[in-house]
């Protein structure tokens, strides 16, 4: 292994509008450096959601489709049935894949889609100040659970990887984090193989990654990533799924 | 090679897309134009293209924007209370800028309604169903040759504005069967560059395609942007049939299959002597405006009749000039206006009196 520090070809050279400690920097390097190896920068296209990262765009040197919130994988099938030389995929977080977006994940998944999906999952909305997510943790304080997650108000959080991990049409499923370097390197081996998986044409994989927000979890970046250790991974298992 | 063929409004504009060069077709059952579906689910992977039963129709023109982002030209159709779920994508497509064609086979509302033919749609399809200040071209045939015809138009017209077309047919026309002819070779798909499509960034900038902007400013320009387009489309794409407008006293309005029953009504009046005219717009939107002013500076009484309540006659009132009067005849919920209902009616407002 070579030392390598050049800054990645898919990343434009700029500084991002992520908060100090979220977890979307880490993991629009590593996507960047996933495509740069497997050499297929030129022909991949990127479908960003809405949330945090709608405007990534601005940050990967890559085609860039946005989506209506949820749609990301309805626009993603389109592009690569018309497309199947390509490389697509689409990075959404919790409220656009499992709340807003459940049905399109569910049956872009059951279709057995040869997509790649990234899976931010950070427990809460960001872009609009901090609300519940499908994925918000029970107890857990967001701007619209004061009192904490409450489930007989609110229901459980959402284990959309383990519902998917059920269906025939999906070749893979994991969940990773990027709390330490060990799960950050894990991740970025993750998600080159779920590129590669789509390369080789084996279909439908998601990498759902726990992902920190220190802004909206009213903690320090090194608190934020604690808590993903000690309380987030707890409910949201760590491991491959399928 | 000209071809006859005896098939119904909703196979026709199946076959027209395809003919046009339609390679993508997203869609979701619903009467009354389940056979559009049912045609592309037979015969476009036959012919070279991709069919998708989508989950919903949410999905169905989310599927039409990627397909179209790709460059290639792609179609979904629904019914009326499929298409209020298209609206989201409708809005998203105007922003981006991206060409569609979007079938509506229209039925009687509101909600579910019921599966019988009504135009009670114009508001949605000529007004922006979505949020945002946006148009659709809006194509109304009057007949099954027509719905082939402005099929194949709605994909060219899409292609060079980067815009969605919206064939608004009903269940009147989309059920029922003529014979068409075509003429494929004569009339091949025109090639229109797409540098702006996501077909992966080789050897240029990437292309991003996208209707949010950040900052303020740059959303208003990108409006103005589109204003301005949708300006040129209305100086340049108005389309409209008159007949007896030299003469007539009384013109009868109406689009769409109304205008089939509307110009029987016509052709009545005038074997009893009585000088009445038809105008059918063609393009709900950009409308016919101008013309139809044009005709108001000699004939002052209109009689719009529409499957509806009134909603096309609101923007011929907008168009006439002053001093000519609109008058409205419609029935809605399913309910079709019969030759003799729009005689009695047209007769009625001719001599006041009586």
């Amino acid at each position: 292994m070579t030392k390598n520090y050049k800054r990645t070809e898919s990343l434009y050279d700029v500084a991002t509008h992520y908060c100090a400690g979220c977890g979307h920097g880490i993991l629009h390097r590593i996507v960047a450096e996933a495509i740069d190896e497997l050499g297929v920068r030129e022909k991949t296209i990127a479908i960003a959601p809405v949330g945090c990262a709608v405007i990534a765009y601005d940050y990967w040197r890559l085609d860039c489709a946005e989506a209506a919130h949820g749609r990301a994988l309805a626009v993603a099938t389109a592009i690569k049935r018309v497309q199947p030389d390509k490389v697509v995929f689409t990075y959404q977080g919790d409220g656009d894949l499992a709340a807003i977006g459940t049905a399109e994940t569910i049956h872009a998944a059951n279709r057995g889609e040869n997509l790649t999906v990234i899976f931010v999952n950070n427990a809460v909305y960001g872009m609009t100040g901090g609300q519940m997510a499908p994925t918000t943790l029970l107890s857990q304080k967001t701007a619209t659970t004061p009192l904490g997650r409450d489930a007989k108000l609110a229901g459980y959080p959402l284990k959309i990887s383990e519902m998917l991990a059920l269906l025939d049409g999906v070749y893979s499923v994991e969940r990773t984090s990027v709390s330490n370097p060990k799960e950050v390197f894990n991740t970025k081996r993750a998600i080159k193989q779920a590129f590669e998986n789509q390369i080789q044409n084996k279909g439908f994989s998601m990498v759902e990654v726990l992902s920190m927000c220190p802004t909206y979890w009213d903690k320090t970046p090194v608190d934020a990533a604690k808590w993903i250790e000690d309380h987030m991974s707890q409910y949201f298992k760590l491991g491959k799924l399928k | 090679m000209i071809r006859k063929i005896l098939m119904s409004g909703n196979e026709a504009m199946g076959e027209a897309a395809i003919a046009a060069g339609c390679k993508f077709y997203a869609g979701y059952p619903i009467t009354p134009q389940n056979e559009l579906t049912a045609y592309m689910a037979t015969e476009l992977p036959q012919r070279g293209g991709i069919f998708i039963q989508s989950e919903s129709e949410l999905a169905a023109i989310s599927m039409v924007y990627g397909a179209s982002a790709s460059g290639v030209r792609s179609m979904t159709s629904s019914s009326s209370p499929g298409i209020s779920l298209k609206q989201e994508g409708l809005s998203y497509i105007a922003g981006a800028q991206v060409p569609a064609v979007v079938i509506n086979v229209m039925r009687a509302g509101p909600g579910l309604g019921n599966i019988w033919p009504a135009q009670s749609d114009y508001f949605q399809a000529t007004k922006g169903g979505g949020h945002g200040d946006y148009r659709m071209i809006v194509l109304a045939p009057s007949s099954v040759q027509e719905s082939y015809d402005l099929t194949r138009l709605g994909f060219h017209l899409a292609d060079r504005y980067r815009i969605a077309s919206m064939i608004l047919s009903d269940g009147l026309l989309g059920q029922m069967m003529e014979g068409i002819e075509t003429d494929d070779e004569a009339r091949a798909p025109l090639k229109i560059d797409k540098p702006w499509a996501l077909t992966g960034a080789q050897g240029r900038r990437p292309n991003i395609v996208q209707s949010l902007y950040i900052r303020r400013g740059d959303v208003e320009k990108h409006n103005i942007v589109l204003q301005k387009k949708y300006r040129l489309i209305a100086s340049r794409e108005v389309r409209f049939e008159g007949k007896f407008l030299d003469d007539a006293k009384l013109v009868v309005v109406a689009y769409g299959s109304m205008s089939r029953i509307a110009g029987a009504a016509v052709d009545e009046l005038r074997k009893q002597g009585k000088k009445i005219g038809l105008f059918r717009p063609i393009t709900l939107w950009p409308f016919p405006s101008k013309e139809l002013e044009k005709v108001s500076k000699r004939v002052k009484k209109f009689l719009v009749v529409e499957m509806s309540y009134g909603q096309m006659v609101e923007d011929a009132r907008l168009s006439v000039k002053c001093g000519a009067q609109v008058s409205f005849y419609g029935r809605g919920g399913g309910g079709v206006p019969t030759e003799k209902q729009i005689e009695r009616e047209v007769l009625k407002f001719l001599n006041p009196k009586h």
